[in-house]
């Protein structure tokens, strides 16, 4: 009587293993339930459509990606405890961007286990998680960052803000953990550097993800008579706090690292226009008509639009590593990923082998309306007002990588 | 100076408001059953999602009345089929109810409505400045919530104070047993008030839903928070619960407005110590969104009863 029933077990057991071996999982660690949801759930869609493209294009070294996607709240405990269940069902390979909390969770739980587990190393694909320390003093073999440093995005950022003689007051307005202090620490150093005479007139730090009204703080912003706000917030804390600046008539222009979230176009409509700044990688333009295809293909079928153009760069590298390789073991991989070039539709991008901090040319952009490809379905969207080289951006690093032997 | 102090506290207030609604009917339900909801912010989200979904189909006003009516009827519903069996078993298996009650909510939400936020906003008028004060807006929206919270009071105190019904509750609320004997109907008063205190949930919702934000994570950032204003006013008690949400709306916002901290403090009391210090050198803006619990700590410490409250726990 049992006996089918374990037969069927054991075949469903077969068929389980031999599909694991076919294909290459990538494990997305992110919140993609709660308040942070906003910035999980694109970057989980994202990775799905661009992995499809992959694997209709050989996918990596032969084999299919797959992508699994794993909730971690943006809690570094509960993402250790994720981190370990990829692992128990075979992932070698784990992406996460949101929180440099739990980014430097991961990198010593993954360090310790590539250790510990020589033949069975994870490689950790870092595409948002922009706390310097991690391709300075923390660096780590095992991790790679694909999007630009907090310090590289200053760096650019501060560059515009300097050749801008009308703003001499500037507000600084951060989450408190390790990358608000460091967007912090960067914006002020750096400003005193190139514009000594502007004057920070506020330097605060809120909660993550733990405010809701916003209010209190625009009444400070307002009253400090700041003419530029700096912020670094991400998720639904730079969702509400430039709605809120914007409900009290808030003039000052903001200078985000990620005011393209999602969520801030529906909120702002035209009260963003020409006040919401951004710098990243991309902007909303897409002039490129592959890129325009995406981002088309994307919103029909996932409702996202195509924000995160380092999620394709990091996908392709990887496929051009496994490719090269001959190989889909992390470690053939990695070393195949030190120091790899790709052409890319803004520029050819560089990883570097020192630190594995890609190096890319960035844009500023302002959120303007009739745009060709508007976000979230509106009209809106980010357009282009400065492109920094990749030379100008990159900045030096103080790693000294520990190399696996 | 003058300019933070007069929109911290028209901010303050707003706050202040808003967590009255919710705990106005967490306090009624808790004096009158004994039942301490935690479902309760999980109606005030389905309210702001009632509102957000018959928004864009009847617009914004009659989702205004319409979505707490609905709410309440879910309310009732609760306290009819689900609350009222369990009762008999006691207080312990009532908490535990309200509690699953507040996950199988929560999971609902996310399920019909997604895991990140709805663009639930006010109609777009409303945005426009009531005043502009400083350089600062005042939007129309915030002075409509003020009217409707303010208006909410005085309707409720009528209600209790005045009517034939609020009679009943407020003798149901000590002597119930007594009510029940006179011929009153006390298990359908308890429908009503647990209904009536859902439906308050569901006011705030609809009016919290677009001056915080729709997401399905908005009863468990507000869930705590009301069950301080109602230690912190007295269990049971509406003024008390009035007085203390007034209290943690207008300290949490001065703290974030106050550019000091806590060193700068001590110093001015002419202690010295190091402004810079591990601890001495935290700045009372980002301790804003602990103060509740400080209160709370410190109201159970020295004055366990609460503001108003008339019962020691």
């Amino acid at each position: 009587m049992l006996k089918p029933i374990f037969t069927f077990l054991a075949a469903s057991l077969l068929l389980v293993g031999t599909a694991s071996a076919e294909t290459v999982k990538l494990a997305l660690i992110d919140p993609l339930t709660g308040p942070m949801a906003a910035a999980g759930q694109p970057a989980f869609e994202h990775l799905k459509y661009e992995a499809k493209r992959i694997n209709a294009n050989g996918g990596l070294n032969g084999q299919d990606l797959e992508i699994v996607g794993l909730d971690n709240k943006v809690n570094p405990q509960e993402s250790l405890v994720q981190l370990q269940k990829a692992i128990d069902d075979g992932v070698r390979y784990v992406t996460q961007g949101n929180g440099s909390s739990v980014a430097s969770a991961l990198i010593s739980a993954i360090e310790k286990h590539n250790q510990r587990n020589p033949g069975e190393e994870v490689l950790y694909l870092n595409y948002a998680a922009v706390d310097p320390a991690f391709t300075n003093e923390r660096c780590s073999y095992w991790h790679f960052r694909f999007d630009a440093n907090a310090d590289m995005k200053m760096n650019a950022l501060t560059d515009h803000i300097a050749a801008n003689d009308d703003i001499k007051k500037v507000y600084l307005i951060n989450q408190d953990y390790s990358f608000g202090q460091a967007v912090s620490k960067a914006a002020r150093e750096m400003l005193k550097e190139k514009r000594p005479d502007i004057e920070i007139v506020g330097n605060d730090f809120h909660p993550l993800a733990k405010v809701k009204d916003f209010t209190p703080y625009v009444s400070k912003i307002q009253s400090s008579g700041a003419d530029a706000v700096i912020t670094g917030n991400w998720g639904q804390d730079v969702t509400l706090l430039v709605k809120a600046a914007a409900e009290f008539g808030l003039e000052a222009p903001f200078f985000t690292y990620y005011g393209a979230s999602s969520g801030v176009v529906t909120q702002l409509g035209d009260k963003g226009v020409d006040r919401i700044y951004q710098i990243n990688e991309y902007y909303g333009e897409f002039e490129d008509p592959e890129m325009a295809k995406r981002q088309t293909e994307l919103y029909e079928q996932a409702e996202w639009d195509f924000y995160y153009l380092r999620l394709s760069t990091m996908l392709d590298m990887l496929k051009k590593s496994a490719d090269q390789a001959k190989s889909t073991d992390p470690v053939d991989v990695a070393k195949a990923m030190e120091g790899m070039k790709l052409e890319t539709t803004t520029g050819e991008v560089v990883m570097r082998a020192e630190d594995h901090q890609i190096q890319l040319p960035m844009f500023i952009s302002v959120m303007k309306d009739d745009m060709e490809y508007g976000a979230e379905g509106t009209d809106y969207n980010f357009k282009k007002v400065a492109r920094i080289d990749r030379e100008a951006v990159s900045l030096p690093t103080t790693c000294r990588m520990r190399r696996p032997k | 100076m003058l300019e933070i102090v007069i929109f911290s506290t028209l901010n303050g207030i707003l706050y202040g408001l808003l967590l009255f609604m919710l705990s106005s009917g967490l306090t009624l339900i808790f004096s009158m059953m004994g039942v301490l909801n935690f479902a309760h912010a999980s109606f005030y989200m389905l309210g702001a999602y009632f509102a957000y979904t018959m928004g864009m189909e009847i617009g914004f006003w009659p989702a205004l009345l319409l979505a707490p009516i609905l709410v309440g009827g879910l309310g009732a519903m609760v306290e009819k089929f689900g609350l009222r069996r369990v009762h008999d078993n006691g207080h312990v298996a009532e908490l535990l109810f309200t509690f699953g009650l507040a996950y199988v909510i929560d999971e609902l939400v996310q399920l019909i409505w997604g895991t990140v936020a709805v663009s639930y906003r006010e109609p777009d008028y409303m945005r426009e400045p009531l005043f502009t004060l400083f350089g600062t807006d005042y939007s129309i929206f915030r002075g409509v919530v003020i009217l409707i919270a303010v208006f909410m009071f005085i309707a409720l105190w009528f209600l209790l104070k005045k009517t034939r019904v609020g009679m009943m509750i407020r003798a149901a609320l000590t002597h119930g047993n007594m009510v029940g004997h006179l011929g009153h109907n006390v298990p359908r008063l308890f429908m009503g008030v647990f209904g009536f205190g859902c439906a308050l949930a569901g006011l705030a919702g609809v009016i919290g839903g677009p001056l915080l934000a729709t997401e399905p994570g908005m009863a468990v950032t507000l869930g705590p928070i009301v069950f301080v204003v109602v230690v912190v006013g007295g269990m049971g008690s509406l003024i008390g619960a009035f007085y203390a949400s007034l209290l943690i709306g207008l300290i949490q916002t001065f703290f974030v407005a106050i550019d000091a901290s806590i060193a700068d403090i001590l110093n001015a009391f002419g202690m010295n110590v190091d402004p810079y210090g591990e601890v001495t050198g935290i700045t009372l803006a980002s301790l804003a969104p602990m103060t509740p619990f400080i209160l709370l700590v410190l109201i159970l410490i020295f004055r366990p009863r609460g503001l108003m409250g008339e019962l020691e726990p």
